[in-house]
């Protein structure tokens, strides 16, 4: 079975399609590209198509992943470009790689750890217009990183509950374009970066709503062979 | 990057923001300094609803096709964002640009059902357009409507500059060239309008007054301008092969309500029936050529992605090639996953076969739509479908393995007796008895006779215009007796019975056989609070009473009569092709029980010959 990984690139106003209709984005623009991906058996035939970590509706990113099963080999600078053909402003292919043929490659549940920019906005209203971090949030930020223990509300769709986030930020720290973010991803430990944002606000005594952020997914990593961490399009073949 | 109209803010806050971000796939981006004239094409409800209306992707398709020209789309904010929009003061933007509609040179609007209207009030109101027409100033937009509910436009008059009455593919090259010209001329509003009124088909509501009688009934209505015709001749296309459709309509990020390929197949119907708007409105019934439909198909597959093609038309059956193409659209596109639907066919073992090759048999349902229970009432609406039929095709369809059955009726009709009524449990229940006559093994467990009333509403340009319809406690009166009769059937455990709302289609009832009048009552319900009055969570009935209460008009003056031969109906200025005598020569016949052959068997001379076009001239060809 030939299966390979597509990387693309989210941005623009294309932040507010949430995940469901990025698939159906997809799904739609495989036909287009005349992609000769696999299908289903049985009466309704549906594409075989696996996106790795759903990403939030406003969030942008430059390392998005969905893995197919081909039905022929296609050349891979070919399928990038007839699929970039037929992508809309703010959608852009970026990569398309072979990967192995089982299940333990799947892009769902290699996902290990994602990688964030965030940007400070004058307002909420746009995620254009950013302004530099306060000088004091450094030091404030060693502090927040610095806690024995970093306690939050995790809610989901069934409960509440406390945890203890620590352990799944891996790297938070300012740099040049925003704070930058390293947290564990998946379906094993999966933390998301307003989670941690929120939390950091209220630790320095700021009330969340007030300090709008933009969110920007960097790229999405599995454990390479020496426990480090690769980028899903760089996992070398066995 | 666009820029778009709504902040990060809003669009993080409403729901599906995808609604009013357009950039969708096959959605036209044009420079608005090298075009002559911005083009706001709405359809007046959400978003959902809006794209999946074929009518506005060939308009959409065949304006974009100019140069001159930039058409975008606009639709119904939602309730969540439409506060918002008020509270801000944000005014309406079209999808493409998400510049103001106000700045716009046309805003067209597509009115399909009575229950839009007061949305149409919103997107004026939001847009910052003056509601009533004849406030609007030089820079307002031209405000034009079009569709079915414009074959009597005069409830919306007031609200409207202009009305298209006709197919759309046929004089908008006209009306812009006027505009054009009009403005070369430094031309003001009212100059254009003039100019407009004298293309055929278009319809410009305020050169026009109606006179009342002491009853309420129309007098006189006069043309007060000298540009303005006495009577507006429908436009039709001729060569529906010839003509514009899209060939890669725009594909929506969000599911819609029509989420595949519509190919329509043919304009109009053959069959007469009665009650039936469109198969009078749509006359003569005009054919696409099979290989252009063919190519099509392949085409708007390839440039859309989507996974689903569905053929339209009033009555599929009828179309001569039909055989062909669904043949040849099984056989293109099976294989790739790509669903085929084909609504509106009659069951037969050709439809039977061809539908056991596109769906799944142990999901999917069978539709009949008899529309009355009784034979005698059936003639009497012209529906040529005996009791015979329906049960043989049901026969059949069990046979081949179906156990789900749709049905749908209507009550309220003209002459209909309790007998009438009853005759529609009675026949559910002969459907399932015909499934519990095969041998059990044949069988798949139960069966289910899904039954669905809707209760009649006289329509202009039918032979029930003149007809009078009940009261809501006389709807629900007659739905209980059908309710009541299905107690009594043998297979009452596997029948079942909905019946849609009665408040609504009282109102439906006002609207579509209104005057002039009614333009404030739209106006006061509108004021109270009505908006989207075809979602039945939205609907208030409340306000709307209070609405005729407030603006003292009669909805019992509208519902509760039946029409005098020689009443003057205010859409009588619109000349459809088909004569208000073949009309009322067909209520006559109603009357009497008795039934009209359809176009192919034999030609009742129903007037509309003149436009020398399809089914008229099929056999002379």
């Amino acid at each position: 079975m030939l299966k390979a990984r597509i990387k693309f690139r989210k941005y623009g106003v294309m932040r507010f399609i949430g995940h469901l209709d990025v698939m159906r984005f997809f799904q739609k623009a495989m036909r287009r590209a005349n992609i000769p991906i696999a299908f289903t058996g049985g009466y309704s035939p549906h594409m075989i198509m696996s996106f790795a970590q759903p990403l939030g509706v406003g969030v942008t990113s430059d390392g998005e992943y969905l893995d197919i099963e081909l039905k022929e080999d296609i050349k891979f600078t070919e399928a990038v470009r007839r699929l970039n053909e037929v992508m809309v402003e703010g959608m852009e292919v970026i990569n398309f790689v072979r990967i192995p043929d089982d299940k333990k490659s799947s892009g769902m549940t290699i996902v290990a750890a994602a990688r964030y920019r965030v940007t400070l906005l004058e307002s909420a209203k746009s995620a254009d217009i950013t302004r530099a971090f306060p000088s004091s949030w450094q030091t404030k930020l060693e502090e927040f990183m610095g806690q024995e223990s970093i306690v939050v509300l995790k809610r989901t769709k069934r409960s509440e509950m406390e945890a203890d986030i620590k352990p799944m930020i891996y790297q938070m720290e300012f740099r040049e374009e925003g704070i930058h973010l390293f947290l564990a991803a998946g379906s094993e430990h999966n933390l998301k970066p307003d989670l941690v944002m929120e939390s950091f606000v209220k630790f320095i005594g700021e009330n969340p709503e007030s300090v709008p952020f933009h969110y920007h997914r960097i790229d999405v990593y599995a454990r390479g062979p020496k426990g480090t961490f690769v980028p899903l399009d760089e996992l070398k073949l066995p | 990057m666009r820029k778009l109209a709504l902040n990060d803010e809003i669009l993080l806050k409403i729901e599906k923001p995808a609604r009013y971000i357009g950039n969708e796939v096959n959605s036209v981006m044009k420079d608005p300094e090298k075009v002559d004239i911005r083009f706001a094409m709405c359809f007046p409800d959400v978003y959902e609803i809006g794209m999946s209306h074929l009518g506005i992707q060939i308009l959409y398709d065949m304006f974009n096709r100019r140069d001159d020209v930039w058409c975008e789309r606009v639709y119904s904010p939602w309730i969540d964002l439409d506060k918002i929009m008020r509270e801000e003061h944000i005014p309406l933007f079209a999808l493409e640009s998400q510049d103001p509609i106000k700045e716009f040179d046309f805003l067209g609007i597509t009115i399909q059902y009575e229950m839009c209207y007061t949305n149409i009030l919103q997107i004026l109101d939001l847009s910052g357009i003056p509601l009533s027409a004849c406030d609007r100033r030089d820079t307002d937009p031209i405000v034009i409507g079009g569709g079915p509910c414009t074959y009597n436009p005069e409830p919306l008059a007031e609200f409207f500059d202009l009305f298209y009455i006709g197919d759309g593919e046929t004089v908008y090259d006209q009306l812009l060239e006027a505009y054009k010209e009009n403005r070369k001329n430094n031309g003001a509003r009212k100059g254009f309008l003039e100019k407009a009124a004298k293309i055929e088909g278009i319809y410009v509501p305020g050169f026009y007054d109606t006179a009342y009688k002491e009853d309420g009934t129309i007098a006189a209505f006069t043309p007060v301008n000298p540009h303005a015709k006495a009577t507006i001749q429908k436009q039709m296309v001729k060569n529906l092969t010839d003509t514009y459709y899209p060939k890669a309509p725009v594909v929506p990020f969000i599911k819609v309500t029509q989420d595949r390929i519509v190919l329509e197949i043919q304009r109009g119907c053959i069959r007469g029936c009665r009650f039936c708007q469109a198969g009078m409105l749509y006359r003569p019934t005009r054919e696409r050529n099979v290989e252009m439909l063919k190519k099509y198909a392949c085409q708007m597959l390839k440039n859309t992605g989507h996974e689903e093609i569905s053929l339209s038309s009033l009555s599929s059956s009828d179309y001569s090639q039909l055989k062909e193409l669904v043949t040849f659209l099984i056989e293109e596109f099976k294989g790739d996953g790509i669903n085929i639907s084909l609504p509106s066919l009659r069951i037969d073992a050709f439809s039977l076969d061809v539908m056991g090759k596109v769906q799944d048999i142990r999901k999917s349902s069978l539709t009949f739509a008899p529309e009355a229970g009784s034979q005698r009432m059936r003639d009497v609406i012209n529906k040529g479908l005996t009791e015979e039929i329906i049960l043989d095709g049901a026969g059949q369809a069990f046979e081949g393995g179906w156990n789900k059955v749709k049905l749908y009726f209507m009550l309220g009709l003209p002459t209909e007796t309790q007998e009438d009524m009853k005759e529609i449990p009675r026949l559910a229940d002969q459907i399932a008895r015909r499934y519990y006559e095969l041998p059990k093994e044949k069988r798949n467990g139960k069966c289910q006779i899904t039954t669905s009333t809707s209760f009649f509403i006289p329509k202009p340009f039918t032979p029930f215009q003149w007809a009078r319809m009940y009261n809501n406690d006389e709807y629900i009166a007659r739905a209980a007796i059908v309710k009541h009769e299905f107690n009594e059937q043998l297979n009452r455990k596997s029948l079942k019975y909905h019946w849609h709302d009665a408040e609504v289609t009282v109102l439906e009832g006002v609207f579509a056989r209104g005057d002039r009048k009614l333009s404030k009552v739209i106006r006061e319900a509108y004021r109270l609070g009505c908006l989207y009055d075809s979602w039945t969570e939205n609907f208030d009935n409340e306000k709307w009473m209070k609405a005729f209460e407030n603006t003292g008009i009669e909805i019992g003056f509208y519902n509760l009569r039946e029409r005098r031969a020689d009443e003057i109906f205010p859409w009588d200025f619109i000349d459809i092709g088909v004569t208000k005598e073949f009309l009322y020569q067909e209520w006559q016949r109603a009357k009497k029980g008795e039934v009209t052959p359809n176009c192919r068997v034999k030609c009742s001379g129903c007037g509309v010959m003149k436009y020398k076009g399809g089914v008229c001239v099929e056999s002379k060809n």
